[in-house]
């Protein structure tokens, strides 16, 4: 074939329409569309008729006492073991890169215990730990003197027994996250900020974590998103969160279906604005890696609502 | 008498049973531009990471001005220094990477205060004026808040500079600077580092660029499977190698 006679180039300026792209009819992508769209209609339409739901109990329980101090809890919950989670997952992470196998199996064996079991049962453990260890004291260990002692049926409450649970178990999860950020980056960054003279301390902190923040923010959003909901679970042991509330108040006066719907729209309402939180903490962490950075947050949610034929 | 700025004595180093480096000895004057040429695997990087103890001989000894790096003797015996004392050491010894190494999270600017600010312990302010200064002098002070990744390689290289000069090195190492760059961008960071020669700062310099070692070069340094091989004024072992293997190496270079 000669290319120079039969190429795009001898079409040239000759024929400037013969330039313009047009694409083609969809019908199918129309079809699938309106279909969607159908279905969303009469989902919604069910739901805003149908008489079990009873709206009317919804909007009267959605902005409850109790089930605003039960929201509260959920939040200080989320809040509070995604924390100690954070930092334990850290600390763990940084015990499996040591160079010491002592810090290495101890850091091991911790995540393997705690993914290992189910959180449900984890929590109910730590409700019960009064029957293993009816007191907890400050003093000798390996059975020495002790200074201080306290019953754990007082120290460890509802809301400890949560916490505990929770944020140990979130720990081994993150730290997995953490190490996996910490291997993503390039280890000619440690060398280079060695040969300046830098710590340890300062290569990590300076230099290695900030890089792996960018991959482990993502990652840990999710988890955060996903422990407003894990911590429905503490309902078992009387954490007093949002589930355990709403299920209080149905047990007494039987509108199942419409408390739990209240405290499902706060759930949504909650992982909502963690979406937000979590798409500005990533974009704050991809400063210089330009390519990949998310674009605004509006344009995110009119890309995926933006409901045209042409669009995708 | 002023020590030599380098001295290597019987230098080895193996990774697991694959001995890289088997024996250097080696002394670098002050204000010497030193060339290390060889083929690959022949031990150049290794040589130079042992001179600010990035990696850590199994024997021998390196001194930088006078002072033993990364051991100290005690009881007639070596022992390995204290953290602190070789970050000091390290602190004054520049190192220029092949794949430049900057911070990707921070500015060109930013790259070039970091050292200043973390280690030596400068004020923000100051430490940002002599970055600033240091980036008008690798010729990329409109490029002061550009991202690494927003940087050409050549740019990238002499940020990298730019970065190690902030330490006030005594002496600079260079790791094949140029071997990761397009080729048309090889001569700015070779005029770079002609310049920082010309200051009279100490360099050793591990590179395949025989024009630069010709030129600017007062020494080279043939090395290969570990040992140096052959070393001399740079034009004379160019112009005349005495020794096969050096021979054979630069007869498929130049």
């Amino acid at each position: 074939m000669d290319a120079t006679a039969t190429g795009p180039a001898s079409a040239g300026p000759a024929a400037p329409e013969a330039n313009r792209i047009s694409h083609p009819l969809r019908p199918g992508r129309w079809l699938a569309a309106g279909v969607t769209a159908l279905v969303l209609a009469w989902l919604a339409w069910t739901i805003a008729i149908n008489p079990n739901l009873h709206w009317d109990i919804v909007v009267k329980y959605q902005f409850d006492r109790v089930i605003l101090e039960g929201l509260w809890v959920t939040v200080q919950l989320t809040v509070a073991s995604m924390a100690i989670g954070v930092v334990l997952g850290v600390v763990v992470a940084l015990m499996q890169v040591s160079d010491s196998r002592v810090l290495r199996a101890g850091a091991m064996a911790y995540v393997w215990f705690f993914r290992g079991t189910p959180l449900l049962v984890q929590l109910i453990f730590w409700f019960n730990i009064a029957l293993i260890f009816p007191e907890v004291g400050l003093g000798v260990p390996f059975g020495g003197p002790k200074l201080m002692t306290w019953e754990t049926n007082t120290l460890v409450t509802g809301f400890v027994a949560a916490l505990l649970g929770l944020s140990i178990n979130e720990g081994a999860y993150m730290s997995e996250i953490v190490r996996a950020g910490l291997r993503a980056v390039d280890p000619g960054q440690q060398e280079a900020a060695a040969a300046l003279g830098m710590s340890r301390m300062k290569i990590m902190r300076r230099v290695v974590l900030p890089q792996a923040m960018r991959i482990i923010v993502p990652p840990t959003g999710n988890q955060f998103i996903s422990m407003l909901k894990t911590t429905s679970l503490v309902s078992v042991i009387a954490g007093a969160d949002l589930l355990t509330v709403a299920q209080r108040l149905y047990l007494t006066n039987f509108e199942v279906i419409a408390l739990l719907i209240v405290a499902s729209l706060w759930y949504l309402v909650l992982t909502t604005v963690a979406s937000i939180g979590q798409y500005y903490l990533e974009r704050r962490f991809s400063r210089g890696f330009g390519a990949t950075a998310p674009g605004t947050l509006r344009g995110r949610i009119t890309r995926n609502l933006r409901f045209t034929g042409s669009a995708g | 008498m002023t020590p030599p700025m380098v001295q290597c004595r019987s230098l080895r180093k193996s990774f697991g049973r694959l001995e890289v480096l088997r024996g250097i000895d080696l002394t670098i004057e002050r204000g010497r531009v030193v060339c290390v040429v060889g083929p690959s695997g022949s031990g150049k990087s290794t040589l130079l990471r042992c001179l600010n103890h990035l990696e850590e001989p199994q024997a021998g000894r390196v001194y930088v001005d006078g002072e033993l790096i990364g051991y100290e003797e005690r009881g007639g015996r070596l022992r390995p220094l204290p953290d602190a004392r070789l970050r000091r050491q390290r602190e004054s010894i520049g190192m220029v990477f092949q794949r430049f190494h900057l911070f990707p999270h921070r500015t060109a600017l930013e790259n070039v205060m970091e050292g200043l600010v973390a280690v030596k312990g400068v004020p923000a302010a100051a430490a940002r004026r002599r970055a600033a200064d240091l980036l008008e002098r690798v010729g990329l002070a409109d490029r002061a808040h550009h991202y690494p990744a927003q940087l050409s390689g050549g740019q990238q290289q002499r940020v990298a500079i730019a970065r190690s000069l902030a330490m006030s090195p005594k002496l600079m190492l260079f790791d094949e600077p140029t071997s990761a760059l397009d080729p048309e961008l090889v001569g700015e960071v070779l005029e770079v580092m002609k310049d920082l020669a010309a200051s009279g700062m100490t360099m050793i310099v591990v590179t395949h660029e025989m024009g630069f070692a010709r030129e600017v070069g007062d020494h080279l340094v043939f090395m290969d499977e570990g040992l140096i091989v052959e070393q001399g004024p740079p034009r004379e072992v160019l112009a005349a190698p005495r020794h096969d293997r050096t021979r054979a190496f630069l007869s498929k270079v130049l």
